[in-house]
C-alpha cells in the first residue's frame, strides 16, 4: 500500500521507535517566540542541559511587543521582561534572533517562509498552535507546549504518536470576489470547529493546486481551527519557485539536491486516507464570523442566524455565543456595524492580503466611527508595501500603519479591542476575550475588513466600487 | 521531570461550557510572566470577576464547588492555543485531574507533561455525571490511574483509555527528556545522514 505525504515525512524523521514509548521524531526546525519559551529555558539551565542544535533554532519577538514607533521603550515592564528574557536566552545558548532591530523580525509564521528556512519535507515546531501555516509547503508543521518546547531544545527530537490522516479534496472553483480566507472559513463552519482533531489533514485537488503560496498559507495557518493537529499541502512548482532565492534557500548544487528530494513529497495513489471529505467551493460567498469559535461562520449574504436555525447540539453553545457578540438573531450581517477593523496576524498579514486590501480603500476614506489599523506580519512585508505604496493608501484613507506584530489577534499589547466593541478582523481566533475582555470579534477576509473600515458595517464586497477606476470591481 | 500522579478522591466541579479554549482558561495579559507556577489566581479571570470582585453567577464561586479537584468539562475542551500556561494554570489553582467527552490534542498532551490527568468519558457518562454533581452537594469521585476508572462511592462506574506510555509517564513521574537522551546515539547517527538544506549565520542577532 502507498504512503501519505504525511507518512513520508513522519517516517523519514522516526530516530526511534519502540513498544515503549512513542516514536522519537527528529525536529528540522524550531521556531521561539518569547511567550512560551522563557521557562523552557529555565529547565534546561535547572537541568544542566544545553540546547542540542541552535543551528537550527530561530528566534523572533512578535506576540507581546508594542507595534508604534519602536524607537520609544517600552511601556509595559512585565512585557519587557520577557523580551529581555529572549535577548538573554538567545544570547546564552547561541540562538539566532531576529530582534526589534532586525530586518527580518516579524510574526514567526512569516517570517520563517520569507527567509526561506520553511521548506518542503521538514518537520518543524514552535510554541504556538498556528505553526500549521507552514504546512502550505510540505513540511509537517504542528504547535507544541513549552514543556516540548524544552524537549526539542534540549534533543532535537520530539516523542510522537502517528496522527490519523484526513484528506480534504477541495474541488469547483473559487468565485471571483471570495479568497482562501472565505474558503477555509467556509470548509471549518461546514465540519465545525473540533471535526479534525487528532488529525493531520492533507488539503488537495485542483483549487489548492491553483492557490499561490500566501494562499495556501492562509488555508493551513486555520487548520488548528478545526482542531487538526497539522494541515499539508503536497509541494509544487508554485511552492519552488517561492523558495528560490531566498535569503536561506539552498543554493546551487545543494539546490539541484533539495528539488529532487521535494518532488518525492506526494501522496501515493494507492494511499489510504483514515477519513475523507469533499469539498465544493463553487457557492462559496465572502464570510462572516457570527459567534466566539471560528465554526460560527456565514455568508454575507445571510442573517445572524436564530437558535433553532442550528442543529440541536449547537444551541446551547450557539445562545452563549450569540449572548456575548451582542447581535440579535435574524440581522442582516450588512446592518452589523464595527467599531475596530484590523488588517494583520500571521493568517492574513502577507503582501498579497495588503494589496487586496488596499485595492478596496484606495480613494475612500474610513467611516468616522472605525479606528482601523493595518499591522504587516514582518517588516519585510512593511518595506514591500511602502516600496508599492501601498502605506500610502491606508494612510490616505485614515488607517493606521504599524510595525510588525501579532497586534490585535491576541491583544497582549497596546492593540486591543475594548469591551463591548465590535471588530471586524483578518485574523484566526473569535474566541470571548480573544481581542481584549468583552472584546466581539468578526473573522473576514482582507477585502471584507477593508469594505467594513470604509463604510462603518460589512458589506459584500463582490459588489464594491473601486474609485481608482470608478466601476463596478472586475474581478 | 514529570510530577507523578497514582490515585486521587476529590470533589468534583461542573463547567457546563462546549469549546473552554485556552483564551479563557487563561487570558493573554497573564502570559507575559517567566515562571511556571502562581497562576491559579488568574484562572478563567474573565468569567470568575468582574472589575476585581467575584461574579456570583460563575459557576467556581460557589462555596460547593470551592477546593475541587476535579474539574467536568464539555467537548473540545482545551481548543486554541498551544500555552501549556492553560495546564500550569488549572493545576496551580488546584484541578489535577479534568473529565470530558473530548479535548484539543495539544492541550490533551500538555497535562501530562504537568502530572495532570485528562479522562475522556463518553457524552452518556459525562451528562450523568453532570446530573450527579448538580444535585449532590460535595459530591465525589476516585479517579484510579494504575486500574483506569472512575468510581463514586454509589452508582457511577467508569473506565477510561490511556495510552500505556501515558500512563507510566504519570504513574512513575518520568523526565521525558531525560529519557530520550538515552537514545543520543541514535539521534547522532540519524544527524549524520539527515539532510538539512538551510543555514543560517551562527548565534544572535
Ligand atoms: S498573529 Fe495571532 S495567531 Fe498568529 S502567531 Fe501571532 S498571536 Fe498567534
Amino acid at each position: 500500500m502507498g504512503k501519505t505525504l504525511y507518512d513520508k515525512i513522519y517516517d523519514k524523521h522516526v530516530v526511534y521507535s519502540g513498544e515503549d514509548q512513542p516514536s522519537i521524531l527528529y525536529i528540522d526546525l524550531h521556531l521561539i517566540h518569547e511567550v512560551t519559551s522563557p521557562q523552557a529555558f529555565e529547565g534546561l539551565r535547572l537541568n544542566n542541559r544545553h540546547v542540542r542544535r541552535p543551528d537550527l533554532t530561530v528566534a523572533t519577538m512578535d506576540h507581546s511587543i508594542p507595534t508604534t514607533d519602536r524607537s520609544i521603550p517600552f511601556r509595559d515592564d512585565v512585557a519587557k521582561k520577557q523580551v529581555r528574557t529572549l535577548e538573554e536566552n538567545c544570547h546564552d545558548f547561541g540562538i539566532r534572533l531576529f530582534d526589534l532591530t532586525s530586518e527580518h523580525q516579524g510574526i514567526v509564521h512569516v517570517i520563517a517562509p520569507e527567509l526561506g528556512i520553511t521548506q518542503p519535507g521538514q518537520t518543524i515546531v514552535c510554541g504556538d498552535s498556528h505553526t500549521s501555516t507552514h504546512g502550505a509547503f510540505g513540511a509537517l508543521a504542528f504547535g507544541i507546549g513549552t514543556s516540548e518546547v524544552e524537549h526539542v531544545l534540549a534533543t532535537q527530537t520530539l516523542k510522537q504518536d502517528k496522527a490519523k490522516t484526513l484528506a480534504i479534496n477541495i474541488e469547483g472553483e473559487l468565485p471571483k470576489g471570495t479568497s482562501a480566507k472565505d474558503l477555509i472559513l467556509s470548509l471549518i463552519g461546514k465540519l465545525g470547529h473540533d471535526f479534525a482533531t487528532g488529525y493531520v489533514i492533507e488539503y488537495r485537488g485542483e483549487v489548492i493546486r491553483h492557490l499561490t503560496m500566501e494562499e495556501r498559507m492562509t488555508v493551513c495557518n486555520m487548520s488548528i481551527e478545526m482542531g487538526a493537529r497539522a494541515g499539508l499541502i503536497q509541494p509544487d512548482d508554485v511552492t519552488f519557485n517561492y523558495i528560490k532565492n531566498k535569503k536561506y534557500a539552498p543554493k546551487d548544487e545543494l539546490w539541484d539536491d533539495a528539488l529532487i528530494e521535494w518532488r518525492s513529497l506526494y501522496t501515493d495513489d494507492d494511499a489510504v486516507f483514515d477519513k475523507t471529505v469533499d469539498f465544493d467551493v463553487s457557492v462559496v460567498v465572502p464570510q462572516v464570523t457570527w459567534g466566539t469559535n471560528p465554526g460560527q461562520v456565514a455568508g454575507i449574504t445571510d442573517v445572524v442566524p436564530s437558535i433553532d436555525s442550528l442543529p440541536f447540539d449547537q444551541r446551547k453553545a450557539g445562545e452563549k455565543s450569540l449572548q456575548y457578540m451582542g447581535v440579535s438573531s435574524n440581522t442582516p450581517f450588512e446592518e452589523v456595524k464595527l467599531d475596530k477593523v484590523f488588517i494583520g496576524s500571521c493568517t492574513n498579514s502577507r503582501i498579497e492580503d495588503l494589496r487586496k486590501a488596499a485595492k478596496i480603500v484606495s480613494g475612500y476614506k474610513v467611516a468616522d466611527s472605525v479606528t482601523a489599523l493595518v499591522v504587516p506580519g514582518s517588516q519585510r512585508v512593511k518595506r514591500q508595501a511602502e516600496e508599492e505604496g501601498i502605506d500610502q493608501i491606508f494612510i490616505k484613507a485614515g488607517f493606521d500603519w504599524r510595525e510588525s506584530g501579532c497586534s490585535m489577534c491576541l491583544g497582549m499589547n497596546e492593540d486591543i479591542v475594548l469591551e463591548g466593541e465590535r471588530c471586524a478582523s483578518t485574523s484566526n481566533r473569535n474566541f470571548e476575550g480573544r481581542q481584549g475582555k468583552g472584546a466581539r470579534t468578526h473573522l473576514v477576509s482582507p477585502e471584507m475588513a477593508a469594505a467594513a473600515a470604509i463604510t462603518g458595517h460589512f458589506v459584500d464586497v463582490r459588489n464594491w466600487v473601486t474609485r481608482e477606476r470608478e466601476e463596478v470591481r472586475s474581478w | 521531570m514529570v510530577k507523578p500522579f497514582t490515585s486521587l478522591t476529590g470533589t468534583v466541579a461542573p463547567l457546563d461550557v462546549d469549546n473552554v479554549d485556552t483564551d479563557a482558561i487563561i487570558p493573554k495579559q497573564f502570559l507575559k510572566r517567566t515562571e511556571r507556577t502562581g497562576y491559579g489566581q488568574f484562572l478563567f479571570y474573565d468569567w470568575r470577576f468582574e472589575d476585581g470582585e467575584e461574579r456570583q453567577d460563575f459557576v467556581l464561586n460557589e462555596p460547593r464547588y470551592k477546593g475541587s479537584s476535579i474539574l467536568l468539562g464539555r467537548k473540545n475542551f482545551g481548543c486554541g492555543s498551544s500555552r501549556e500556561h492553560a495546564p500550569w494554570t488549572l493545576a496551580d489553582y488546584g484541578f489535577q485531574v479534568i473529565i470530558a467527552p473530548s479535548f484539543a490534542d495539544i492541550f490533551y498532551n500538555n497535562c501530562f507533561k504537568n502530572g495532570m490527568l485528562p479522562i475522556v468519558l463518553s457524552e452518556d457518562q459525562i451528562n450523568q455525571l453532570f446530573q450527579l454533581v448538580t444535585t449532590k452537594s460535595g459530591y465525589e469521585v476516585t479517579v484510579d490511574l494504575e486500574n483506569q476508572t472512575v468510581t463514586d462511592s454509589h452508582e457511577f462506574q467508569a473506565h477510561f483509555e490511556v495510552t500505556p506510555y501515558r500512563k507510566r509517564l504519570l504513574l512513575k513521574g518520568l523526565d521525558e527528556i531525560g529519557s530520550t537522551l538515552e537514545h543520543q546515539s541514535k539521534i547522532d547517527s540519524f544527524e549524520d545522514r539527515h539532510r538539512i538544506y538551510y543555514k543560517l549565520e551562527h548565534g544572535s542577532i
